[in-house]
């Protein structure tokens, strides 16, 4: 809502209150103020002047020489270039010294040997914008009313000193769509005189021009009146309602529309004026709209209705959408001479739907959408009958006609001095409160600590108690609210046990040197087809009206975006990717979601590119190293406390068969570790990355927060080292198994310190070496001890596993 | 053989003085002192001596022996002192060469944010929360005394999967979840970080996903100076000591009095930061709770805004490019 101070000023007493007063109180008060601006645009030393006589340049065709009085018997020979300039105008001719918008500054000049003293200016020279200007104001200079004083600085007659306050209204505050209303809450917020115009009902005492006026649904349309105004002149409207009328933003037109907007900006009620000629007989027939009935709007297009909508109808004919935009077929225009003018309630959501329907919005659907004031429908309608007499020559035609189904009752709202205490943390006296009601107008009785408050129906927001209490709040100032901690009972507060395990999992990759992302929820439905997800039988579920193909569906693993991700950043010459991401993929078996998906927390990591920077000491290993991840992840399962994962082959979708493990626990899966195939690593440009996806319910069920203590041993261990040969495919998990099963208890750990494969060891084998401890806990083990165990495994490892000992 | 001993004496502390390295010295060592050495071949030719000359000869012996010994143990010293001199000069580094580099990762900034949300907080008593982000509708909205015909509640401005069913538009179906879960005990203190989803075009300041925190707390006799207090403390531990707070009137249909929440921030001026209020009675009457007896307030704030804000970062979509030259900026947080 645009806001004009000179306007507000004549409806309320703002004298010694400058708009950033108003300003600074509406924020602090609930109203949020987006920005104050003068209208002038930086204007000075502009006038309005008299174009006395046009001739032609000698020397240029373009151009005219015009003799312009400004005033004061100053007379100006003026070189203008407009081809409508005329002699008799009454045009705004900026002096020499002028300035206009930009920071132009108006010298004397002499154009192809003419003297030029000034210049005749066009609205875009003045600083209007397109906008509020009409389309013949948009080229050309600015030809002003015939009425405009000579001399006058323009920007006294165009309204240019007008100051312009920005709300910004939350969509409760509809009451402030209208002058009347920001009167009213300027005049509690300052306890300032309210000075609203007065308005009376008309009617004739001639013979009454027919109105007959039918509601279909009371839902759709509780209250429709309409009034005849016959014997029109047609014109421009007065200066001073179109300078208040591009304040609010809006373009005049002529006469009758200008004062139908003007009654609105008023009120906050829209108004239409239908050319009465084009009712047959006067008859309003309000229903909705018939399956594909069309209908030419004054903007000209044909518009397509459903069901949805509601139309004004003359029983047969659509005349308007009902609260979005008048028809085309009963247009006023420059032949018009009598008009039916509407003021109606229409069902907000039937407007908001249809406005959005058609994509069509409109300062008076935009005041529909919320809702108008019942109470305020009838002195609007009679407000723009009464301007219609006085600046367009109207006459009275009919009587005010009013259908109207059910009534509007007042709302009274008890509210509780101790709840009002109690709620707000105050101390507040009765008066005062008392006070804070008769500066909104609200008439209040109290009885025993109960004030019952008349609402009047400006304010349809406030409906209960509550409402009440915030009205006192923010009349009685948010910033005299005292600052309390919490009292009562205390809480432990704190984080459950898999909050604490995400930040655990969180800050050890973090130690790790792995950066955390965080990607997008939703995903391309082509996404996750490239990997095989966790949870294969997941459905990608789908939005209804995805807003791109991009984010269409919801995830059901994390990992196509990390790929996404790590080809951005090596495409940005980050060549070097350690990401991992914890966060929720979305599952379902429904084809159509009935019930809310499983929501699964996952973590998931992607590392690839190049060795860590400068390594001069050592052998560069890549990011994506196989061992390297999988080094990682066991070092995250040892701080979880989750341990015996075991690593079998797998061979899912979108990794490479021969380099991936499906990871684990007690014969339950957690998840994934894998180099990415190729196919896909290409695709994206990246170079043999590896990626794991576990599932955090499962890990976290397999850990174990909780340190069972183990005493230092206390006598010494034996070392021995075994190296064997054995076949390539043999995997060293089965060796490593069958050592510890083997040996038994006395076995305190085994460790490969080697794994080679060449020429010297044969074609299909490999070597590998072990570091077995052994140690008793409650002795020192003799050397034949030893030997007997040791010998044990390695007889199980040559005639189980086939394996040669080096 | 007294002159044989002390001639014996001065031979050998003279070859000890003029050793070069411990394996010279070693030598003198088994030369003169060991047991087929010099001093015990002179040793073993007592047996001619009278008895009366044996004890003396037999102590003399005796004292040239430690005076040699505590000679080799000086030289030794002295020699062992001058080889790890030398070892030292060799092992000279250029201290100055890269270390091996061990990367420090980092954490993703808005998850900082919540992580020092969360500890804040926790520190107040509150506990952490969490729903899910496809919601029903109802509590999306109707619980939360959103109208049906409330704009947000169309399907151009949220993300529906079915008429019923769509992605939280905010975390304050938390609040509502929470509490029905609660049944009606108090106090409740919860926070709810979260993702939320709005059908945005993004651009440097909207997002179609971002992320928000949802405070409520409920119990008997709260009022809206706890929430200014709670808020105020809440502010000065996030944004530092001192930090100025404004709270303006609002408007949200789940709470009443509702207020929007400035800070100053020394170069923007006031910057709005969170929304908040007293729950809406009808809010605490659906999940269950009497109005009369309880109230509550609840807040909320987007973790973006508040990172935007902390770090001066100007595009909101930089938190889901995840480009590493912005991610390892936060190592040191």
């Amino acid at each position: 809502m645009l806001v004009s101070y000179e306007w507000l000023s004549q409806y309320v007493d703002l004298e010694g209150i400058s708009p950033e007063d108003i300003a600074e109180e509406l924020n602090r008060t609930g109203i949020e103020v987006e920005v104050i601006y003068t209208r002038d645009a930086g204007v000075s030393g502009v006038v309005v002047g008299e174009v006395l006589s046009v001739e032609k340049h000698p020397e240029a065709d373009r151009l005219n020489v015009c003799m312009v009085n400004v005033g004061k018997g100053q007379m100006l020979q003026i070189v203008c270039g407009a081809s409508n300039v005329a002699a008799g105008q009454r045009v705004p001719v900026a002096l020499v010294g002028a300035k206009l918008p930009g920071g132009m500054k108006i010298k004397k000049a002499n154009l192809r040997g003419v003297e030029s003293n000034g210049m005749i200016c066009s609205a875009k020279e003045l600083g209007f914008p397109d906008k509020v200007l009409m389309k013949e104001q948009t080229e050309g200079i600015l030809v002003l009313g015939p009425d405009a004083p000579v001399g006058e600085d323009i920007k006294n007659y165009l309204g240019m000193n007008d100051q312009v306050i920005e709300l910004q209204l939350t969509p409760n505050r509809s009451d402030c769509l209208g002058m009347i209303g920001v009167a009213y809450e300027v005049s509690a917020i300052f306890d300032r005189e309210l000075r609203l115009p007065d308005v009376y009902i008309q009617s004739v005492d001639e013979e009454e021009s027919p109105v007959s006026i039918t509601l279909e649904s009371e839902e759709d349309c509780p209250f429709y009146a309409a009034q005849v105004v016959h014997d029109l002149k047609i014109g421009p409207s007065p200066q001073w309602m179109q300078n208040r009328l591009i304040s609010a933003g809006i373009r005049p037109i002529n006469n009758i529309v200008d004062i139908t907007n003007y009654v609105m900006i008023e009120t906050g009620q829209p108004l239409h004026a239908f050319d009465y000629d084009q009712i047959p007989g006067g008859r309003i027939v309000v229903r909705r709209a018939r399956p594909g009935e069309q209908l030419v709007t004054l903007d000209g297009v044909t518009r397509e209705c459903d069901e949805e909508m509601l139309l004004i109808t003359d029983g047969d004919q659509p005349l308007a959408i009902a609260g979005i935009m008048g028809g085309e077929s009963s247009e006023v225009t420059a032949q018009t001479t009598s008009v039916l003018i509407e003021a109606a309630f229409f069902d907000p959501a039937v407007v908001r739907k249809g406005s959005r329907k058609l994509g069509l919005r409109s300062e008076a659907s935009n005041r529909f959408e919320k809702g108008v004031d019942p109470e305020r429908i009838i002195p609007a309608l009679a407000r723009a009958v009464q301007l219609l007499q006085q600046f367009a020559g109207g006459k009275v035609g009919s009587d005010l006609y009013a259908e109207k189904i059910g009534d509007v009752d007042d709302v009274v709202i008890s509210l509780r001095h101790e709840r009002l205490v109690k709620v707000l943390g105050i101390k507040i006296k009765e008066e005062e409160v008392l006070d804070i009601f008769r500066r909104l107008h609200f008439p209040t009785q109290l009885r025993e600590g109960i004030y019952d408050v008349q609402v009047p129906t400006r304010r349809p927001d406030l409906t209960m108690e509550v409402d009440l209490i915030e009205e006192v709040a923010r009349l009685y100032g948010y910033d005299r609210i005292p600052t309390t901690l919490p009292w009562g009972q205390q809480l432990p507060g704190g984080l459950t046990r898999e909050q604490k395990l995400r930040r655990v999992i969180r800050h050890t990759l973090r130690n790790l040197g792995m950066n955390e992302v965080l990607t997008y929820s939703l995903t391309s439905p082509e996404a996750g087809k490239k990997i095989e997800p966790l949870h294969r039988t997941a459905r990608p579920i789908a939005l209804a009206m995805p807003m791109s193909n991009e984010h269409a569906v919801l995830r059901t693993s994390l990992l196509p975006q990390l790929i996404e991700t790590a080809a951005y950043n090596i495409k940005h010459g980050n060549n070097r990717v350690t990401i991992f991401e914890m966060g929720k993929t979305y599952v379902t078996e429904e084809e159509n979601l009935t019930t809310l998906p499983e929501e699964r927390w996952e973590l998931a990591g992607l590392l690839t590119g190049e060795a860590e920077p400068t390594i001069w000491k050592q052998t560069p290993i890549p990011a994506g190293d196989f061992y390297i991840v999988k080094g990682m992840l066991e070092a995250l399962f040892t701080r979880l406390g989750v341990s015996g994962v075991q690593y079998s082959e797998a061979f899912p979708d979108g990794f490479h068969p021969g380099r991936t493990a499906e990871l684990s626990v007690n014969g339950e899966v957690i998840g994934l570790l894998g180099q990415l195939h190729p196919k896909l690593a290409k695709k994206y440009g990246l170079e043999d990355p590896v990626v794991f996806q576990l599932d955090l319910a499962k890990l976290f069920s397999a850990a174990n927060d909780e340190v069972v203590y183990q005493p230092i041993p206390r006598y010494p261990a034996v070392t021995r080292d075994l190296a064997l040969v054995v076949d390539e495919d043999v995997l060293a998990q089965e060796v490593e198994e069958g050592i510890r099963e083997v040996a038994g208890e006395l076995l305190e750990s085994v460790t490969l310190f080697d794994v080679f494969t060449g020429a010297q060891i044969g074609e299909g084998k490999k070597s590998i070496a072990y570091s077995l401890v052994y140690r008793a806990k409650d002795r020192t083990l003799t050397d034949e001890e030893v030997q007997e165990v040791h010998q044990r495994v390695v007889d199980y490892l040559e005639d189980i596993l086939g394996a040669k000992l080096r | 053989m007294r002159e044989r001993l002390q001639a014996l004496q001065e031979e050998a502390s003279s070859a000890i003085a003029s050793a070069d390295d411990l394996d010279q010295l070693r030598e003198l060592k088994v030369k003169y002192l060991g047991k087929k050495g010099e001093l015990t071949a002179v040793l073993r030719g007592m047996g001619s001596l009278s008895p009366e000359e044996r004890p003396v000869i037999g102590g003399l012996a005796n004292e040239i022996r430690g005076k040699l010994e505590s000679l080799i143990a000086e030289k030794e010293e002295a020699l062992e002192e001058a080889a790890l001199e030398t070892r030292l000069q060799e092992e000279k580094i250029d201290i100055t060469l890269p270390g091996v580099p061990r990367v420090a990762g980092s954490i993703h900034p808005l998850n900082l944010i919540i992580e020092q949300i969360e500890d804040i907080f926790v520190g107040m008593g509150f506990e952490v929360a969490e729903g899910t982000e496809v919601e029903v509708d109802y509590y999306n909205f109707e619980a939360l005394n959103i109208p049906k015909d409330h704009p947000a509640r169309d399907m151009q401005d949220s993300f529906y999967i079915t008429p019923e069913i769509l992605l939280r538009t905010h975390t304050s179906p938390v609040q509502v979840r929470t509490l029905e879960a609660k049944e009606g005990y108090v106090p409740v203190r919860i926070i709810c970080p979260g993702k939320v989803y709005r059908r945005d075009d993004d651009d440097a300041t909207h997002s179609h996903q971002f992320t928000q925190i949802e405070g409520l707390v409920v119990d008997r006799g709260v009022s809206m100076s706890e929430l200014n207090g709670v808020l105020l403390s809440f502010i000065e531990k996030i944004f530092g000591e001192g930090t100025e707070m404004r709270l303006r009137p609002s408007y949200f249909p789940f709470t009443e009095p509702s207020v929007e929440v400035d800070i100053y921030h020394p170069e923007k001026g006031w910057v709005e930061i969170l929304g908040a209020g007293m729950v809406h009675p009808r809010v605490l009457e659906k999940a269950g709770y009497n109005p009369e007896r309880y109230t509550g307030f609840a807040f909320g704030m987007g973790v973006e805004r508040i990172a935007m804000l902390k770090y001066d970062i100007d595009d909101i979509r930089h938190f889901y490019n995840n480009d590493l030259r912005f991610l390892r900026q936060f190592r040191s947080v």
